[in-house]
């Protein structure tokens, strides 16, 4: 995506509703925007996602956005690691859970 | 335009607990101007509905279809071939849209996905106001474009009530007092003169209050 801004609430709910255990959205610094408010829009629509999130039951703290500079390396790989922490201690999603459980139902009726 | 917002969640899901199959139907009026109905709204709400579902070890099948409008019946007639396939149909339209998307397809079971709240503007992005109650006699042309049916609390036609406080209605701080900006307007327009002028009694017979109200264009009907 050429920035934050051009991330909408259905990008979001789709990949949870895909399976995933967690998603967070990386933009540019608060003030650096290279379309300068595009990261603010982007922040917006993170946060209604997360009610959204709620209001199901799957958990807004599953979504997450961050903002680092581009050249921010060391930034982005402590990010990561944070994700990867909160989202294994959170569990797997309960709609993945429900797709595998599908998928294997599914499964067994073939064998 | 009509200005509505999105029901909570949980009603419905409540509405539609024990379908398996569901149309949500869009409008590409004003519920989408006020980001409540519109397409994106319903997929939105499409994918939080299936998640929902899932959530319960359920499935729950979703079709999603925005139409042009839903109180014209040319736009609701675009449905029809495929309407008979779901148990239930969740429009995401305004009460009237609803309402007449219920009327058209009787066999099957409509619910509203929104609330329907007034007949507003947005005053920016994000912020949509009342401005108008329809109620059939505008005097807008008499108070500088401000109606004070609407937007004085008390729907007073002759001047502020003794609780207009620094240019704020008494019910709230953030309420302008609707007299306060007619005379503001008036003095703008050099046009103060016409607020010594008394309204004549109003006709109230042209508001909802005497009942459900129609028009008839003979000049239009087929």
């Amino acid at each position: 995506m050429p920035c934050t801004g051009r991330v909408d609430v259905i990008h979001l709910m789709e990949a949870f509703q895909r399976g995933a255990d967690g998603v967070y959205v990386v933009g540019c610094l608060e003030g650096e925007c290279h379309y300068l408010t595009g990261n603010l829009r982007g922040k917006k629509r993170v946060l209604y996602t997360k009610q959204l999130l709620d209001e199901i039951g799957v958990g807004g703290e599953r979504l997450e956005m961050y903002n680092i500079a581009a050249s921010d390396g060391p930034r982005f790989s402590e990010v990561a690691r944070e994700m990867d922490e909160k989202i294994r201690a959170l569990g797997p999603s309960p709609i993945k859970t429900m797709l595998q459980k599908i998928h294997v139902d599914d499964l067994s009726i073939h064998v | 335009m009509i200005v509505a917002e999105r029901k909570p969640l949980d009603e419905i899901i409540g509405f539609i607990k024990d379908c398996k199959k569901i149309l949500i139907v869009g409008c590409n009026e004003c519920v989408t101007v006020c980001y409540a109905g519109g397409k994106k709204e319903v997929a939105i709400l499409a994918s939080a509905l299936k998640m929902a579902f899932l959530k319960e070890g359920k499935e729950l099948e979703v079709k999603e279809v925005t139409l042009e409008r839903q109180c014209d019946q040319e736009y609701l007639e675009e449905i029809r071939d495929i309407v008979d396939e779901y148990d239930a149909i969740v429009s995401m339209a305004c009460g009237v849209g609803v309402q007449f998307m219920a009327e058209k397809y009787q066999s099957i079971p409509v619910y509203p996905a929104l609330n329907t709240l007034f007949m507003g503007g947005a005053e920016e992005m994000g912020v949509w106001s009342e401005r108008c109650q329809g109620c059939g006699q505008c005097i807008l042309g008499e108070t500088a474009g401000i109606c004070p049916i609407t937007r004085c609390a008390k729907r007073l036609l002759n001047g502020p009530c003794g609780g207009s406080t620094q240019g704020h209605c008494e019910i709230n701080k953030d309420v302008p007092c609707a007299w306060q900006l007619i005379i503001d307007r008036l003095k703008a327009l050099r046009r103060l003169d016409d607020y010594d002028k008394l309204l004549s009694i109003k006709d109230w017979s042209t508001e909802r209050s005497g009942g459900p109200r129609k028009i008839v264009r003979e000049d239009l009907q087929q």
